[in-house]
């Protein structure tokens, strides 16, 4: 988002005397510009812009789709209190929040502990071979995954119930036991994607200056003060975006995972607030109550990603924008 | 240089653990395909970790390869992945190029507009009703127009335009080139390897698509792979593996391997040969997040 703060000083620059001469013939010079942007524009205004809009209907009673957006009674904030009110909205908060919470504390270090020691291993050969293997997971469909998660826990022969009985432990029903959910979902994720989210992080400790280590050398450090005072703070700013990043998605879990994977008897655990709203809006046809719930969602993402944004801007100057 | 008891203790602890990384992440991958080709009587009774099959059969396979709904599954897919990463590569191109143009005034605002919507968006029900209201639902262009650019991937595009030489695109204007020229008779051309990264990902995210087609398609003709997929692996539907599965639980187990490698085959065998390409992409990304 750097190449926000490049554009500004060239574009207030650009602005002569008379605006509208000056737009009349900045549109005539880059005709050919404008016109692929129409496309473009369009496609976001329509499919990005046209959704936001239709975030009005949380403040209505109902949306008919004869009728459209503006048809409805406006209700203010009574679906929104609906929801606060609901039975399910405390289970919804903290299985969303739960989730979010080891998603954050395991998934977020693991691809950094990885790269970390992917960064310490001397041998290239032995290196690429991590790297192809572990990248390998992140290419599989989630259906997949979750297929994989569920033949895996047949009672018969299924390899986790194989791996019980090792410890001598009865066959169990994996995917209708309620502790199970949990533990299953979080490391899934990070047994597909810590190989490929270490990428980003092997990238930055490739910039770090080598010229550094050399430094650290020379005053003596080993390699453990060396990570310690010149790989970590090396990637810091890399970590702190991408936690930034992260915490702007804390309201999100993976829906079309979660969808997958729960069944009635887990939904105790395993239902967050976006698989309430597919529920109650896809299948039920509840509008404008879920698109409240959505808007309430994207909005405490929001919400957090500027603030931790913010607050990392004055502590130590990484951020997004 | 001499390395200390600890650091030999240290590196060998870590290629030890980077070792069991491997194992681990390969794993689940062999243990499905030895399942798959393991004797159904055989898989049903055993106990083990499938290093090695159980017996042997390609029986499976012949029934996944001869079940109508994999087939116009996978056919299925294939239009969505051909003509939508075609859209997406077009539509990212002129994007990024019109955007990787200093001189282009409001330029700066169109970047806010576009890069607001990866913070902020409608969510799920208005999009949802958005694309109903547009008459795509059960029409293929549900699964292509809503998701014609990812504005992650286009700010690597424009990241990699924008480090082409000024003067290449100067003297084509010279001569007289206007910018449609200039994008594909010399940009995309100098931008063989970004291009590349952008056909894979875009392919891989339709073959994986599963919310698209969970949300806008109800005919069951026009369902890609990983609808016909879920069915199989996780409703458990005979109907969905194909005539003969139920003919015994056994081969229906095999049947749910079988398919999963059939599945999950086309990107296996053609990532390791365009991985670097890949990493490539991904860096040229974080470089400039």
């Amino acid at each position: 988002m750097e190449l926000i703060r490049q554009e500004r000083a060239a574009d207030s620059a650009a602005v002569p005397r008379g605006r509208i001469t000056f737009l009349r013939r900045e549109l005539v010079r880059n005709k050919y510009l404008y016109l692929m942007l129409v496309p473009v524009l369009a496609y976001y205004l329509i499919f990005h812009y046209g959704p936001m809009y239709g975030l009005m209907m949380a403040f209505q009673k109902s949306y008919s789709p004869v009728k459209g957006i503006f048809a409805g009674t406006w209700v203010g904030l009574d679906n929104f209190t609906t929801f606060f009110n609901s039975y399910y909205f405390w289970r919804l908060l903290r299985n969303t929040l739960v989730l979010s919470f080891y998603s954050i504390v395991l998934g977020f270090p693991a691809p950094i502990i990885l790269a970390l020691l992917l960064h310490e291993v001397r041998s290239k050969a032995f290196k690429r071979t991590v790297q192809t293997v572990s990248y390998l997971p992140h290419f599989i469909s989630v259906v997949v995954i979750v297929g994989m998660l569920s033949t895996f826990s047949a009672l018969d022969g299924g390899l986790f119930n194989v791996i019980r009985s090792l410890f001598g432990y009865e066959p169990m029903m994996f995917f209708t036991e309620q502790n199970m959910f949990r533990p299953m979902y979080i490391l899934s994720n990070i047994w597909q994607g810590a190989g490929w989210s270490s990428i980003i992080f092997l990238a930055a400790l490739a910039n770090i200056d080598s010229q550094l280590y050399e430094a650290a050398k020379i005053d003596g450090a080993g390699r453990w003060k060396q990570l310690l005072h010149v790989t970590l703070p090396g990637i810091m700013p890399t970590m702190i975006v991408m936690l930034i990043l992260r915490l702007g998605a804390v309201m999100n879990a993976d829906v079309q995972k979660i969808l997958l994977m729960q069944t009635a008897s887990t939904y105790e655990v395993s239902d967050v607030i976006s698989t309430f709203v597919y529920r109650s809006g896809v299948l039920e046809a509840n509008y404008t109550y879920s698109t409240a719930i959505g808007l309430l969602n994207g909005v405490v993402n929001f919400t957090l990603l500027v603030v931790a944004n913010a607050i990392s801007r004055k502590a130590n100057s990484s951020s997004l924008w | 240089m001499k390395q200390s008891f600890g650091e030999r203790l240290f590196d060998g602890m870590n290629y030890l653990f980077l070792s069991l990384v491997i194992v681990v992440s390969a794993y689940p991958m062999l243990y499905i395909f030895n399942s798959s080709v393991s004797d159904p009587n055989e898989l049903l009774h055993s106990r083990s970790f499938m290093f090695w099959p159980e017996g042997f059969q390609l029986d499976a396979y012949k029934q996944v390869f001869h079940n109508p709904k994999i087939y116009s599954g996978y056919m299925n897919t294939l239009f969505y992945v051909v003509f939508g990463t075609a859209f997406n590569l077009l539509m990212t191109a002129l994007a990024a190029y019109a955007l990787s143009r200093s001189d282009l005034y409001g330029r700066r605002f169109m970047m806010k507009l576009i890069t607001f919507t990866m913070f902020f968006g409608g969510g799920m029900i208005p999009t949802f009703l958005l694309v109903q209201n547009l008459g795509l639902v059960n029409n293929r262009l549900a699964l292509i127009l809503p998701a014609a650019i990812s504005t992650f991937y286009f700010i690597i595009m424009k990241t990699n335009f924008e480090s082409i030489p000024g003067e290449m695109l100067e003297s084509a204007k010279l001569d007289g080139a206007n910018d449609f020229i200039i994008l594909f008779r010399i940009v995309l051309p100098v931008s063989k390897a970004i291009l590349a990264v952008m056909t894979l990902y875009y392919a891989v995210d339709h073959w994986n698509d599963y919310m698209g087609p969970l949300l806008y398609l109800r005919h069951q003709d026009l369902y890609p792979i990983q609808i016909i997929l879920r069915d199989i692996l996780l409703s458990n539907s005979m109907e969905a593996m194909g005539p003969g599965a139920d003919t015994g639980f056994a081969i229906g187990e095999n049947i749910k391997y079988a398919t999963i490698i059939i599945s999950t085959i086309p990107i296996m065998l053609v990532y390791p040969f365009i991985q670097k390409y890949f990493v490539q992409g991904a860096l040229i990304g974080a470089v400039k997040q």
